[in-house]
């Protein structure tokens, strides 16, 4: 039944937060833009996605509200907030760190 | 502030729970549909294409329990479990009502003897610093321990530097005229120093001063709480007043504070100064050894420096006062010292232990029968179980779920329990034997509040865990496949474990409760000595200055006796100084002619002459005592049988002389007579040998005694008489109390209250036990035989007889009882060392106790094994094979 992580753990509130930082977009939108940008590589699941932007919203880091869409539907629209930001930034150098990190095991070993 | 930030952010979404899940369906919906349009515009078909995008988008239902997951709270699922385990319950409410109601009785039980067992063993006095408070005896030769002569007291105070103060007392009885009826309190005479050595402060007024505490000294008097409030309204201006006691005026100087329990005599509701003569003239009471004596240690010191300290103070003031001492029987060899909670509680120790045994068998008994049960029911819930592993329950899920339905069981049980523990208390208190400290103290408070809870959580969880491992364990699948056909023999084996524990345990109590029985059936076929039936006894005292006199005294027991005696139903009426099994004790020295400076001691009976047939002690030889035994007269002495056979072996004791109490080993007083021996009586208590005893006319005593107790020998019902009895007394003279007014049989009974105490407690935990024992074979059985109905019919269909089949049943259910009976014999012959001190009469290893407990103990387990065993040889094997 479990769901087999797509990312590294921690990754997808990374990926979720610089999505949003760019513009404020609907669960599907961000869905769509993480598998548009990573060039299909990454797809997320509904199944993470919700239960995720549930945490940061929680948290602080998002607000959401009802808005309309371009083709006029009813969509909640999800936009980082000034914590957001900040975690944002937080979470960007805990990520290179990690990622150089492995980069050097990988080179050194 | 992020954690209280979300914290809110929950709560709101706790409030608004319905618009929350509405809002995360509308945002599924949308997502759907936006995947469903693209798959559209990439080419699908439409009805593909919403197919494809509900696979894509997953289980909702998952979905929104995993969001409920982050925004819910911990307690959510909880209450959810909680709410499961409620209807569990309620649909089964025989089986809720069975357990709950073991471990009610179980938790009570034990909760009600904690309550009572705490404050006297294990709770520190209500003192300060009270491990420094000692309790001090003079030590004899031998060892043994001996009340303590003021004079000793005055050497210790005044010479001690390991000890900050002492303080001696005796009992103290006075009486007040009331309005109507004359009322005698229990107090204390106390040296100055009695309340600093306890560490207690009047509440009102001041304590006593050296001052107070002079021979001769000002009538002052200090009040309990109680009696201020009861007879002065509690009213803060009686300080200074003066109240009677005793036809004295008294200065009351203060009241002690309501919280203050007066451990050394519980009863006592008025305090006043000792007053005894600090220059020590000898001849006097203060060579007497009748004083109880404490004192506080002083900081960093030990008892044993105390002791030796004292020890060698007292070898030199005993050189001091050679005169004094050889009136009291020479100088104490030295000293006891001991902690004065150690003191109080030595005699009932080893049955409140043995009580507090017993009772822990209990609650495991009753842990052992709720584990049975839910076992039971855990075995027909494995379906259940496995069903809902199956739907994605996870291990850890089910486990609680059990776990919450067993602490839901025992917080109900242990509530339930708790107020059964209150009535349990008031019933033990009104039990308890009256020699027991700090019965005031017993309640259920909150330490014995804190330790039922803690029981009620441990017996659950670990009754839950039990269940809960079981039907985690093994496979799900192949539970779910066989469904309830044939339940898992793995639960068996543990339900079978439980059993044996039971019927183990049950035997331990029911052993115990046996040894105590046998020992009080032994000890009340003890010939007392005299006939308890139809004899009414009670205490009549002389108070106020008209009984100065010996003369008003003798006249007054005489007057009082002849109009009991005129009472319609008495058919004979007597008084005496001690009254056997009472609780009196009084011995005094007997010197006999012809046996050196040696000196005996006996009991002393200063009695009216018509005593002895009044009591219907028997006469061995002489003559018993009559009216012309009185003043003026030759002095006429009886002594008891063994006393005249120890002195006298083989030869007759009538005839020969003695001198008795003060006069015994003064050469200028004379001999005086025996004319009689009389048959043993017991004094102290039934289990205590006959001791020896002389009995001598009050006329012809030195003194008038002015407490003399009364015995009436009635022709029907003693107790009915009392009051017309009363009456007559009064009618000699209206102001003198009247107390202890008991039948003889109500006090032989009191007598041996300890043992009939931890007799009702224990033999009531081992009737509990037997019960719960036999319902668990029964249900174990009964079990078993339900689940192999099917067995059963084959059994049958192929040729067994009803016969094998019931002997087949029965033989499983004994095989488990004796196999218990074996192991429980082996706890029973440990748990009744615990028991020695208590028993009478009997080894600890009785065998007759034994045998009869095994005995009843089978034949409750056959029955309880008869039952199912019947039901399974009924079993009809054309109906079980068709239900397959």
């Amino acid at each position: 039944m479990g769901n087999k992580p797509d990312f590294m753990p921690g990754t997808l509130d990374l990926l979720i937060l610089k999505t949003l930082a760019r513009a404020p977009l609907h669960g599907y939108g961000i869905a769509l833009a993480i598998k548009r940008l990573s060039d299909d590589v990454l797809t997320v699941e509904e199944g993470s996605l919700y239960p995720a932007l549930q945490r940061l919203l929680l948290r602080g880091w998002v607000k959401a509200e009802w808005k309309t869409t371009e083709t006029n539907r009813r969509a909640r629209y999800y936009t980082l907030t000034a914590a957001g930001h900040k975690q944002l930034g937080i979470e960007l150098s805990q990520y290179e760190q990690i990622i150089a990190a492995i980069g050097r095991v990988l080179q050194n070993a | 502030m992020e954690p209280l930030a979300s914290f809110f952010q929950k709560f709101r979404i706790l409030l608004h729970r319905e618009r929350f899940t509405q809002e995360l369906d509308e945002e599924m919906a949308f997502h759907r549909e936006q995947v469903e349009e693209k798959l559209r515009v990439e080419g699908m078909n439409s009805e593909d294409a919403h197919h494809a995008a509900l696979r894509r988008v997953g289980n909702t239902t998952q979905l929104r329990e995993q969001t409920h997951d982050i925004v819910g709270f911990a307690f959510e699922s909880v209450l959810q479990d909680l709410r499961y385990a409620l209807r569990q319950l309620c649909k089964n409410p025989i089986y809720t009502a069975t357990v709950v109601l073991i471990l009610a009785l179980g938790i009570g039980a034990t909760t009600a003897i904690f309550s009572a067992v705490n404050p006297v063993l294990f709770k520190t006095l209500p003192y300060p610093e009270a491990r420094r408070i000692m309790m001090l005896w003079e030590r004899q030769e031998n060892g043994a321990p001996l009340f303590v002569t003021f004079a000793t007291f005055r050497g210790a105070e005044e010479r001690s530097r390991s000890f900050d103060a002492f303080a001696v007392m005796k009992p103290w009885q006075p009486t007040m005229i009331g309005h109507t009826q004359p009322e005698r309190f229990e107090g204390q005479r106390v040296s100055a120093n009695y309340f600093r050595v306890l560490g207690i402060r009047p509440a009102l007024g001041r304590d006593f001063e050296p001052a107070d505490d002079l021979h001769k000294g000002p009538r002052v008097v200090l009040l309990s709480d109680s009696l201020w409030r009861r007879r002065f309204a509690g009213d803060a201006s009686i300080i200074g007043q003066q109240i009677t006691l005793d036809g004295d005026l008294h200065t009351v100087i203060g009241v002690m504070p309501a919280s203050f329990e007066n451990v050394l005599a519980a009863a006592a509701q008025l305090w006043a100064p000792l007053q005894y003569d600090p220059s020590l003239p000898p001849d006097s009471r203060e060579w007497g050894h009748h004083l109880r004596m404490i004192g506080r240690l002083h900081e960093g010191f030990s008892k044993l420096q105390a002791r030796s300290e004292l020890d060698m103070i007292l070898r030199t003031w005993g050189q001091l006062h050679v005169r004094g001492y050889d009136e009291s029987g020479g100088p104490p060899a030295g000293v006891l010292v001991g902690q004065l909670q150690d003191d109080l509680t030595r005699d009932v120790k080893p049955a409140l232990l043995a009580v507090l045994g017993a009772v822990g068998l209990v609650l495991l008994i009753a842990c052992v029968n709720v584990t049975n049960l839910l076992l039971a029911r855990g075995a027909q819930r494995s379906n259940e179980f496995a069903l809902r592993a199956a739907l994605g329950a996870s291990h850890a899920r089910l486990t609680r779920q059990l776990l919450t339905e067993s602490l839901l069981l025992a917080v109900i049980g242990g509530a339930i329990g708790l107020l059964v523990a209150r009535l349990g208390v008031r019933a033990v208190v009104a039990l308890v034997p009256a020699g027991l400290p700090r019965a005031s103290a017993m309640s259920v408070d909150g330490s014995v509040f804190a330790f039922a809870l803690a029981a009620t959580v441990i017996v659950g969880t670990l009754v839950g865990l039990v269940p809960a491992l079981q039907s985690n364990r093994g496979d799900l699948n192949l539970a779910l496949h066989q469904f309830s056909r044939v339940a898992g023999g793995g639960h068996h084996g543990m339900r079978r474990t439980l059993v044996v524990a039971e019927v183990a345990l049950a035997l331990i109590l029911l052993v115990s409760a046996g040894l105590l029985l046998r020992s009080l059936q032994r000890l009340f076929s003890l010939d007392p000595g005299f006939d308890t039936s139809h004899l009414l006894t009670m205490q009549v005292q002389e108070s106020g200055h008209h009984y100065d006199s010996d003369a008003n005294r003798l006249l007054f027991f005489k007057n009082a006796l002849d109009a009991v005696r005129a009472v319609p139903g008495v058919i004979s009426a007597d008084f005496t100084s001690q009254l056997p099994l009472s609780g009196d004790y009084e011995v005094y020295g007997v010197q006999f002619e012809d046996q050196g400076a040696t000196k005996e001691a006996g009991f002393r009976y200063a009695v009216t002459p018509g005593y002895v047939q009044t009591m219907r002690i028997p006469l061995r030889g002489g003559r018993v005592l009559n009216d012309r035994d009185t003043t003026g007269m030759p002095t006429a002495v009886l002594i008891s049988e063994s006393f005249a056979n120890r002195m006298f072996p083989g030869q007759d004791a009538i005839g020969r002389r003695v001198r008795l109490g003060p006069d015994a080993g003064h050469e200028d007083k004379p001999w005086v007579t025996i004319v009689g021996v009389v048959g043993d009586v017991k004094q102290q208590s039934l289990a205590l040998a006959a001791e020896d005893g002389f009995y001598i006319p009050t006329t012809q005593w030195p003194w008038a005694d002015d407490v003399l107790s009364l015995v009436v020998r009635t022709k029907g019902d003693a107790a009915s008489l009392a009051p017309s009895i009363r009456t007559a007394i009064w009618s000699v003279d209206k102001e003198q109390p009247i107390v202890r007014i008991a039948t003889m049989e109500s006090l032989l009974n009191v007598s041996e209250a300890q043992r009939r105490f931890t007799l009702i407690l224990l033999a009531s935990f081992a009737l509990v036990g037997l019960v719960l024992a036999a319902t668990g074979i029964y249900g174990v059985l009964s079990g078993g035989v339900a689940e192999r109905t099917r067995e059963i019919g084959i059994r049958a269909a192929l040729g067994a007889s009803r016969r094998a089949i019931l002997g087949l049943i029965l033989g499983q259910g004994m095989k488990l009882a004796v196999l218990g009976v074996v192991i429980g014999l082996i706890g029973a012959i440990l748990a009744s060392r615990a028991l020695v001190s208590l028993l009478f009469g009997i080894s600890r290893l009785d065998p007759l106790t034994y045998f009869a407990v095994i005995g009843l103990l089978l034949g409750v387990a056959a029955f309880a094994c008869w039952l199912p065993a019947s039901r399974a040889a009924r079993v009809d094997p054309a109906i079980t094979l068709r239900a397959e």
